[in-house]
């Protein structure tokens, strides 16, 4: 403990954290993830990244030229003159083009990951996958939390009737089969991304709530928020300023847990035809077009799943690992 | 615990309350009226054909020309005598198509449960004991990632592999029973039953078996640092006393609550797994009804199902009190 006494709170934090390599393994894997979710177009797409063009440099990624407006670049490749040069992203394809002349093609030098059944390269499909799986992931579980911070803090602000009547709410949404309700709602609504995030919000913040609404039960009986209040700080600014920061650590471990989950129902709801609508790829559409090959298109089942797998489990352990850091029973007990 | 029980009962009133208002208004989300749906899907009749009078009419047949409130009040009263009303589609009594299903999800699920529970258990226990060692990272690992593994992947995988893929042909993919299953005797239809629900039971079980055992090995943790086995074991008892009378004891009873977290994942669980494997339960009857927007249903599931978990957690919690005896009843809420 003297070893720590320069540290803050969440330094001694990190520090726990950081010794656990496996979780900090997976905290790596998670921003390489984030990262290939913000450049995905550097990544993979049809639109090159750099283009030397009769002596002047073009970056189409990054502003529109009129010049090169509805320019086929695969054909200007091939009539450059020399000197010239065409940058392609490592994988050359958009996630929507389709090539019919190679349908549900097993991976080879062209298609590392195969195509589907409307000749898609799956790889640019699964890059730019990334960006709406793991958005869907941080957005869901940002409403969820917000939802959760806000009702737990007020139960456990106030207590009382509030208390009573807010709990009671926790225990209807827990009792609620909350997949089904959630499938049930976006068949009413369209299924678009952002229905689908807010409805996986919506219906998630329970667990949240529940953990806020513990600790500001206990925090409400600390002298420094009697103090606070007596000074005459009104009762958000005391919630929020005071209580929530001492509240925190908690409820990022719940959050963290909560994208990993968040991931998961898009995923299930992807294949039972209710997820991210088409022609916007994510990680379930692709799984799920295996469905209707699974007799040969082992590709369609390998990397989708792996990729939704490797990522539910890297926020698994970031979550683990943030728990056993913050807690100091279980600080010296990983496997 | 009269009065513990008869308190809890009295708190279902407004959980039940909140529950069917919720219900009915996700209903309500539904764009377009009603009315000149099942319109549309009664009679085929085409959208100008439909005449004001007809609207009219059937509003007030289905009762729709009252206040929302009105409406609300009506459908809880119909409720309470258990009369979900019709199927859209078939015109069945709701009630009657839920009954038919119910009992296939709910021995699915309960096998699952108990499943998970009978392995979670000595498992936790084991990681516990051995904490530390090769073979206790190993299970904990890969306990960890089956918990991140989706359901159906894995039901995918199972079926290409055992289920007649390019593999074996070991395990059916449809349904519960085979085909003339009717002239079979008690012991080949049971027989035939599990062999049926044996990769639905494994897709349904290995995430919860994986939760409950990593919860179990954290709760006897906790009570293995407790001081009381530090004095169990100074008196000289000898270490399997300790585990199983001492500790394993205390550390069994917060996993039973755990039920509380898995029973309302049941219905949304199978929704999937039964309509990869083609089950007649509850949770294909729920994706049928939610793809052909048949409300009623739709409405009863969500209603019976939760009504259902609350009685699980009430169970679960009495059971609580009962095996821990620091626990009141009068001290729980």
């Amino acid at each position: 403990m003297t070893a720590d006494k320069n540290l803050s709170y969440w330094g001694t934090v990190w520090k726990g954290f950081k010794k656990d390599r496996l979780a900090f393994t997976a905290l790596i894997v998670i921003l390489v993830l984030c990262g290939i979710a913000l450049f995905e177009n550097f990544l993979a797409g049809n639109k090159p990244i750099l283009i030397k063009w009769n002596g002047r440099l073009y970056f189409p990624l990054i502003f529109t030229y009129r010049e090169l407006y509805g320019v086929d670049f695969k054909e200007l490749e091939e009539e450059l003159k020399p000197g010239d040069f065409v940058l392609f992203p490592p994988v050359r394809y958009s996630p929507t083009e389709s090539d019919l002349l190679s349908v549900l093609t097993p991976p080879s030098r062209e298609h590392l990951f195969g195509t589907d059944d409307r000749g898609r390269d799956v790889l640019s499909r699964m890059i730019h996958g990334t960006r709406i799986s793991l958005s869907i992931g941080f957005i869901a579980v940002g409403i969820a939390s917000i939802i959760g911070i806000l009702l737990g803090g007020i139960a456990g602000y106030y207590g009382g009737v509030v208390d009573f009547v807010i709990s009671r709410l926790f225990e209807v949404m827990m009792t609620f089969p909350v997949f089904f309700l959630i499938l049930t709602i976006l068949a009413f609504r369209d299924p678009s991304i952002y229905n689908i995030m807010i409805v996986i919000g919506a219906t998630g913040w329970t667990g949240i709530a529940r953990l806020v609404r513990g600790e500001f039960l206990r925090l409400r009986e600390y002298d420094y928020v009697e103090a606070a209040i007596g000074l005459g700080g009104n009762d958000f600014r005391v919630m929020l300023k005071h209580m929530l920061p001492n509240a925190l650590a908690p409820v990022l471990v719940a959050a963290t847990f909560g994208i990993a989950g968040a991931i998961l129902v898009e995923t299930g709801l992807s294949f039972l035809g209710f997820g991210v609508p088409p022609p916007e790829p994510s990680w379930g559409d692709v799984l799920s077009q295996s469905q209707r090959y699974v007799d040969f298109a082992w590709w369609l089942v390998l990397f989708p799943g792996a990729a939704i797998f490797l990522t539910v489990t890297a926020f698994n352990l970031v979550g683990d690992g943030f728990k056993s850091a913050i807690d100091p029973r279980l600080r010296k007990r990983k496997f | 615990m009269r009065s513990y029980i008869l308190k809890r009962l009295l708190l279902l009133i407004p959980t039940l309350f909140g529950i069917t208002v919720i219900t009915f208004f996700v209903i309500q989300l539904a764009p377009g009226s009603p009315v000149e749906r099942k319109l549309n899907i009664e009679e085929g009749v085409k959208a100008e054909a439909i005449t004001k009078d007809i609207v009219e009419q059937t509003k007030k047949l289905y009762g729709l020309d009252k206040p929302i409130y009105i409406r609300y009040l009506i459908w809880v009263k119909r409720i309470v005598t258990l009369d979900f009303g019709s199927s859209y589609k078939d015109h069945r009594p709701v009630i009657e198509k839920v009954g038919e299903r119910l009992p296939v999800t709910l021995s699915l699920n309960l096998i699952s449960i108990f499943l998970a529970y009978f392995i979670s258990i000595p498992l936790g226990v084991y990681s516990a004991v051995k904490e530390g060692n090769l073979s206790e990272r190993v299970i904990t690992f890969i306990l960890f990632a089956l918990y991140s593994i989706p359901s159906f992947w894995l039901a995918m995988i199972l079926i290409y592999f055992l289920g007649g893929g390019d593999f074996w042909n070991v395990f059916p993919i449809y349904g519960i029973l085979s085909p003339g299953a009717e002239n079979f005797t008690f012991t080949e239809k049971a027989l035939d039953f599990l062999w049926h629900i044996t990769l639905p039971v494994i897709c349904l079980t290995y995430g919860d078996l994986a939760y409950l055992s990593r919860y179990q090995r954290g709760s006897l943790l906790e009570v293995l640092r407790e001081d009381f086995i530090r004095t169990a074991k100074a008196k000289g008892l000898p270490d399997s006393v300790v585990l199983f009378k001492h500790a394993l004891r205390n550390a069994l009873i917060p996993i039973i609550t755990i039920v509380a977290s898995i029973l309302p994942a049941m219905i949304g669980g199978s929704v999937i797994i039964e309509s990869i494997f083609s089950i007649p339960g509850i949770g294909q009857l729920g994706f049928e009804a939610v793809l052909s927007r048949d409300y009623p249903v739709i409405m009863a599931i969500a209603t019976i199902s939760a009504f259902l978990t609350l009685v699980g957690i009430l169970v679960a919690d009495i059971l609580y009190v009962l095996v821990d005896p620091r626990i009141s009843f009068e001290s729980r809420r």
